[in-house]
């Protein structure tokens, strides 16, 4: 009997510890249970956002794995993506001229946040910037947008793929972070934290890029692929990338550029020869034919492979592509 | 200078040649079955056909990617099944057959792009859309040249019913019993060709290189072998003279050879000896001297 009291009595007590520990987390969570709801315009922006958000964040990435944020066409689900987003995050420099024309449409209050703010952007030279021109031509539209982003009016004066080289990458995660702490300042040290050990790994990556490249003489290191994704990365790490179609990957050749580059890689013995996860194969085919040079394989520059892919994160991008250049380079 | 300029691509890059062969082959095809859909009054029907395809090649696309075969077969599949489709509607019911065949075109065209953008996200429809010529690769090469051959036999053995059939539809009913024969295997060559041009061209641009010779050639000659065979000479010139000029002033090369060709067309509207505007309206002055 006396037994029985006691029971009682610690179980009424448990009852109402647990209806005190659930008041304090209705009272204390309400900003934070709900997770914040954070668009990026791309895969690979996606991932940086949930290395550095972790499980405080939605993230809903509108140019998928294996997708062409240059020539993406937006559907009404992307519109209402946008429109119940807490926050966008886009690369900026012309990557995706048609996200601010989407935001607007969609009529978001969503915060922007330009990932590439800050980094010395690459001026893309007259003949890149010609093959740019071919196919955007709504490009003109959009300068207001970029205007915005703090950088000079003419943003397709500039190369978009700047998170080809790492330190770039570390400054895009640097504002995705301010970005997410601003928008939810009391998850603010944990997202100060999750950024800090990945910036980590970031560098400790661009060391191991750098290392491994080393290993290719100077005289070696040029490739050819399919658009021009990887000037960053060339500037960065010093390989000369040679592009097949300019930097738009729609461009259709014409025969005096192919013909140009068909000499240039006979002349120079080149044998590095690489397709992009997204490009037209049967014209790199014609070039292998016809010059000798052999299928390096693929390399990740615009966008993640799929989760069961060879590239499914930012970091996988590297790890997947630097051993595939050093394979092809050392046959050059 | 013009050995430079006119042979030494040639010489130098197997690309050019390939992509000359591909010309030759599509003028063979295109060039007799173009007349005939000219005479035809069916120079439009081409259009159609040409959208028509692109389901089946979508389709292929998604089962094999950027496979020859597979592509093909889609495109023929799909093309084949519009013609019969419309043809079949037209003569079961009251609607004519262009309606009937605008209405399934239509809906095969929208089906296709359906197909292609909510299935593959790494696709880029202009790629599957709009062949390059200066990327044929030996399959292509050997689908265009087989398709080529297989029409030109075709038609020549059917080559009577089917002139008969356009210009005295009456008169082959009345003596073999019914042209629906022949036409339906016009319609089979129709899209076999365009499914050629598909894999060289890409559909639009090789119903150019089809129809532009035959209408240009209507202004030059009389006769239907004629006119067939000048429009052949025509759509070769064309592409010959569209990838130089491709080479010589770094244009892209589809839209460089149907430009010739449409320039070829404009010309012969101006200045040919049939029914242009020159003869019609600048008679030569028969009664001086």
């Amino acid at each position: 009997m006396k037994k029985l009291a006691l029971s009682r009595l610690t179980l009424s007590r448990l009852a109402l510890a647990c209806l005190a520990l659930a008041l304090s987390f209705a009272l204390a969570l309400p900003a934070s249970a709900e997770p914040l709801k954070v668009v990026a315009s791309f895969s690979i922006l996606g991932d940086m956002v949930r290395n550095v958000a972790g499980s405080n964040a939605d993230v809903t990435v509108l140019v998928g794995p294996d997708g062409d944020a240059h020539s993406f066409e937006p559907g009404p689900a992307d519109a209402s993506a946008l429109a119940d987003a807490d926050l966008l995050v886009m690369n900026g420099l012309g990557f995706e001229p048609w996200m601010v024309r989407l935001a607007a449409a969609s009529g978001t209050k969503a915060k922007y946040v330009t990932a590439s703010f800050g980094i010395n952007p690459r001026r893309l030279s007259e003949e890149e910037k010609h093959a740019h021109d071919h196919d955007d031509e709504d490009h003109d539209h959009d300068h207001k947008g970029h205007d915005e982003d703090g950088y000079p009016e003419a943003a397709h004066d500039f190369d978009p793929h700047a998170w080809q080289n790492l330190r770039n990458g570390i400054v895009y995660v640097q504002n995705i972070a301010g970005a997410l702490a601003e928008k939810d300042p009391d998850n603010a040290l944990v997202y100060q934290a999750n950024a800090e050990s990945y910036i980590t790994e970031l560098k400790k990556l661009d060391g191991w890029v750098r290392g491994e490249l080393a290993k290719v003489p100077q005289e070696k290191r040029k490739v050819i692929t399919t658009h021009d994704a990887f000037g960053y990365f060339g500037d960065a790490y010093r390989i000369e990338f040679i592009s097949a179609l300019g930097v738009a990957s729609m461009a259709e050749p014409s025969a005096e550029a192919l013909a140009r580059l068909v000499d240039r890689i006979r002349q120079e013995k080149i044998r590095a020869l690489f397709l992009e996860n997204m490009s037209d194969p049967r014209m790199m085919e014609t070039i292998a034919r016809e010059t000798g040079a052999e299928d390096g394989g693929t390399l990740y520059s615009d966008a993640l492979s799929k989760p069961d892919g060879a590239a499914p994160t930012y970091v996988a991008i590297f790890r997947h592509n630097v051993p595939v250049l050093i394979a092809a380079m050392q046959k050059n | 200078m013009i050995y430079d300029m006119a042979i030494a691509p040639f010489v130098d890059y197997g690309f050019m040649r390939r992509a000359l062969v591909a010309c030759f082959a599509l003028a063979l095809g295109g060039g007799p079955i173009g007349t005939f859909l000219v005479l035809r009054r069916m120079s439009l029907m081409g259009d159609a056909m040409s959208h028509a395809i692109l389901p089946g090649a979508a389709i292929g696309f998604l089962i094999a990617g950027l496979s020859l075969w597979t592509m093909s077969i889609g495109g023929l599949v799909a093309g084949l099944a519009v013609a019969f489709l419309a043809g079949l509607i037209s003569r079961v019911t009251a609607l004519r057959e262009d309606a009937s065949l605008a209405g399934f075109y239509l809906i095969s065209l929208a089906l296709g792009v359906l197909i292609v953008s909510t299935q593959g996200s790494n696709i880029d429809l202009l790629h599957v859309l709009f062949g390059t010529i200066l990327s044929v690769t030996d399959d292509a090469l050997i689908l265009v040249a087989s398709i080529a051959t297989l029409s030109i036999v075709t038609l020549a053995l059917i080559y009577r019913p089917l002139v008969i059939e356009c210009f005295d539809p009456a008169f082959l009913r009345a003596t073999t019993g019914g042209g629906t024969v022949w036409h339906f295997i016009f319609l089979v060559l129709v899209v076999v060709n365009l499914v050629a041009g598909f894999q060289a061209l890409g559909t639009l641009m090789a119903l150019g290189l089809m129809m532009l010779p035959a209408a240009a050639a209507r202004f030059w000659a009389g006769a239907v072998w004629s006119l067939a065979a000048l429009s052949t000479v025509l759509a070769f010139l064309s592409g010959f003279a569209g990838l130089l000029l491709s080479y010589n002033f770094n244009l892209p090369s589809g839209p460089s050879i149907i430009l010739t060709a449409g320039l070829v067309y404009v010309a012969s509207i101006l200045l040919g000896t049939r029914d242009s505007v020159r003869t019609r309206y600048f008679p030569r002055a028969h009664f001086h001297d």
